[in-house]
């Protein structure tokens, strides 16, 4: 039985959204006919709509459904960046990068948390910006300071948007009263189906569509919705708890223990999933494909569509030379069973334990 | 066994991945990643990954093997690209194709295979490996017109000892075309691969220009008594007896003779005068215990000709082997000269300048006396 623990890739899909899918899936109308079927549709679309709101704090109108994350940062940073200089943290995922195009770059301090004096100095030295600020970090699990960046947005007069991504359902979160103009979310990573996600928006704020078509989604994003997807979102952000997640910061604390490895952003606030342990010596892609073969399922870096793992450049903002290649991420999901550190670290040791002789001078640290 | 296989997405390494599969073994597929594929053909927005990694990848599916796409887009440009300019600024006609086999293919890919547990790696060479009395054995394939030994010289005994060519025994492509058929796999009409991967078009001028602008600068063409006859394009253009793209009006049967990568010079002579009656030999690979005393064997100056009848002479201390053909051969610097008994690799090694190809700085007459 293989051993997942790459829940910030995706986790696994939770029974409620699962069921909440295949109901929807069996919906024959379309959620924008006006028939019965396609009330029956919608009815489904809008409890999905409220639970997002409910869930994550602001108003069911407010919040846009997407096909994802990705689309969700896009379409809020194309239309907030308008007129506006756009500042991104240097760690943020590609998704809000490649949206954020030609943004300035706000750096990170050591630990991975952003770098709050940089950032007032950022805001206060060119006209007005958008910051695109992910809650916690996909490879680190690190939390970066919100609340103090949104006071700094505030003073300045700037404009945030918020990649809660990885956040949401692992840590407590309000959209409503935190500054920001926007916060995107993801079905997957809260145990729905792939396909889903989801935009908050601040009351009253306007956006232009990425896509218009049809003029769903009240003419913010065209196109039919997905919607067994989203219904599974729906019931998947009322099942994600954050208090679930303390039993997942004691396993994860046990993986750590029983290693004694370096961790990225170890002193810093992080996500209780998630833990980025440094190997010394040995190339991450290495170790991802040797626990691979012992059936322990963990990641690296950035991953590209073709699946090659690169260095990481969330690692290297933090100022890691070689270890940026030659981090592993583990991270656990919601299912994670608790003799999980156990069987990562005996399948880690026996990798290790192949590896140690190849590496050069003995770099290898003993492990537990 | 647990068994790595270089699969590169073409139809040769994807029938050794479902030929070994096939007979039980637990095979692990690997994909490398060379190069940036969008920057390569120049599209904007083209994927890094070209389309070879992803027929790697739907052939490890349809095989239902675990596949991985390694990163080796910096060890590539450093050890293969880099080294590839760099040649043709000294003058020489580099073969890549050995130095990737060399550093990224064996050299790291024998490394990983060991690293994740793997008792052996198999590539799609077309190349026979021979257990042998004294231990495996590298030779020609059986299909001579497919033979890829030369191209192998420079694998060391302990990675001979590793690697398997599970084609080397195959009558011809149309065999292992018919494997891929069998094997259902997508990729079995695939064309083979042209020119050198990492310059699709074949137009290396500009990668050499870029990486190495001395290659590409213009400079004098002059005869062997060191006469400018006129001017040529950059040496990364030519090669030792090459005769087209000289431009020289009514000096026709001149070849060039050599590269002068110092004075930046194309040095050329009579087609009869190119072939020389010895050849250096540096970096030289052994597959064999290291001869003290010449002996015979046959040689490639090049990937196709036919191995011909040579002396070889090994001087232990300063690495160079001394190959004397028993007609005069042309040789080209940088290109590999591959010593055979019958069907069996010996050796190799790179080809060095040879002495006679230098000519001496032409006469100025504009200079100022003493």
């Amino acid at each position: 039985m293989p051993l997942y623990l790459d829940a910030n890739a995706t986790e696994p899909l939770r029974p409620e959204a699962r069921e909440a899918a295949l109901v929807a899936m069996e919906l024959l109308g379309n959620p924008s006919s006006v028939h019965a079927e396609g009330r029956a549709a919608r009815r489904v679309l809008e409890e999905a709509r409220a639970r997002v709101a409910a869930r994550f704090g602001g108003a069911a109108r407010d919040v846009v459904l997407t096909s994802g994350g990705t689309e969700a940062n896009a379409l809020a940073i194309a239309s907030l960046r308008r007129g506006r200089r756009v500042l991104a943290g240097a760690t943020e995922h590609p998704a809000v990068l490649r949206a954020a195009e030609g943004a300035g770059v706000l750096p990170v301090l050591a630990d991975g948390t952003l770098d709050l004096a940089a950032l007032d100095r950022a805001l206060g030295e060119g006209g007005p910006a958008l910051v695109c600020l992910m809650v916690a970090n996909n490879e680190t699990g690190v939390i970066h300071p919100v609340a103090e960046a949104a006071a700094l947005c505030r003073r300045h007069g700037a404009l945030m948007h918020l990649d809660a991504v990885q956040a949401a359902g692992r840590i407590p979160l309000a959209f409503s009263g935190s500054g920001a103009e926007s916060m995107a979310i993801s079905g997957h990573k809260l145990g729905g189906p792939k396909g889903a996600g989801a935009l908050l928006l601040r009351p009253g704020l306007e956006l232009q569509p990425l896509i218009a078509g049809g003029g769903q989604e009240r003419g913010r994003r065209g196109g039919t919705e997905a919607l067994p997807a989203i219904a599974g979102l729906g019931a998947a952000a009322m099942v994600a708890e954050p208090t679930a997640a303390l039993r997942l910061a004691a396993l994860r604390d046990g993986i750590e223990a029983a290693l004694g490895l370096p961790v990225a952003g170890e002193g810093a606030p992080r996500l209780p999933n998630t833990t980025c342990l440094v190997l010394p010596g040995i190339p991450a892609e290495t170790a991802v494909i040797a626990l691979d073969l012992e059936g322990v399922r963990v990641s690296a870096g950035a991953a590209c569509s073709s699946g090659k793992v690169s260095r990481s450049p969330v690692l290297a903002a933090m100022g890691l030379g070689e270890e940026a290649g030659q981090a592993i991420r583990v991270s656990l999901p919601w299912n994670a069973p608790d003799d999980a550190p156990a069987r990562f670290a005996a399948a880690c040791r026996a990798v290790l334990e192949r590896l140690r002789g190849r590496v050069p001078n003995g770099a290898l640290p003993a492990v537990g | 066994m647990r068994i790595l296989v270089a699969m590169s997405g073409g139809v040769d390494s994807s029938v050794v991945a479902g030929l070994l599969a096939e007979a039980g073994h637990e095979v692990i597929g690997a994909t490398l990643q060379l190069y940036d594929h969008g920057a390569a053909v120049q599209k904007k927005g083209a994927c890094c990954a070209g389309q070879d990694i992803h027929d790697a990848r739907d052939v490890a599916d349809r095989l239902g093997i675990p596949h991985y796409v390694l990163d080796r887009e910096s060890r590539f440009r450093n050890a293969v690209i880099e080294d590839f300019a760099s040649s043709y600024a000294r003058g020489e006609t580099p073969i890549p194709c050995v130095r990737c086999n060399q550093t990224v293919k064996f050299q790291d890919l024998v490394a990983l295979a060991r690293d994740l547990g793997c008792e052996a790696l198999a590539t799609g060479h077309y190349a026979r490996r021979v257990e042998g009395p004294a231990g495996p054995e590298l030779h020609r394939a059986a299909d001579p017109a497919r033979d890829q030994s030369y191209f192998l010289f420079a694998t060391t005994r302990d990675q001979l000892a590793f690697a398997r060519f599970p084609l080397g025994d195959m009558p011809d492509k149309a065999a292992v075309r018919r494997e891929a058929v069998r094997l259902g796999l997508a990729v079995a009409e695939k064309p083979d691969s042209q020119d050198i991967c990492f310059v699709p078009e074949g137009r290396y001028h500009d990668l050499v220009a870029k990486l190495r602008p001395e290659a590409a600068e213009s400079g004098e063409i002059v005869d062997e008594a060191g006469r400018v006859l006129g001017r040529h394009a950059g040496l990364a253009r030519y090669t030792v007896g090459q005769a087209r793209g000289l431009g020289l009006p009514g000096a026709a049967g001149l070849r060039v003779a050599a590269l002068d990568a110092a004075r930046g010079r194309v040095v050329v002579a009579p087609a009869a005068a190119i072939p020389v009656p010895e050849v250096p030999v540096g970096e030289v690979n052994w597959l064999i215990d290291p001869p003290t005393t010449p002996f015979a064997a046959t040689a490639k100056f090049r990937a196709r000709e036919v191995p011909q009848p040579v002396t070889a002479a090994w001087n232990t201390e300063g690495g160079i082997l001394v190959v004397r053909p028993e007609h005069p051969v042309i040789s080209a610097p940088g290109q590999g000269c591959v010593l055979y008994d019958g069907d069996r690799v010996l050796g190799g090694g790179f080809i060095r300048a040879s002495r006679r190809a230098t000519a001496p700085d032409p006469v100025d007459s504009s200079a100022p006396a003493a």
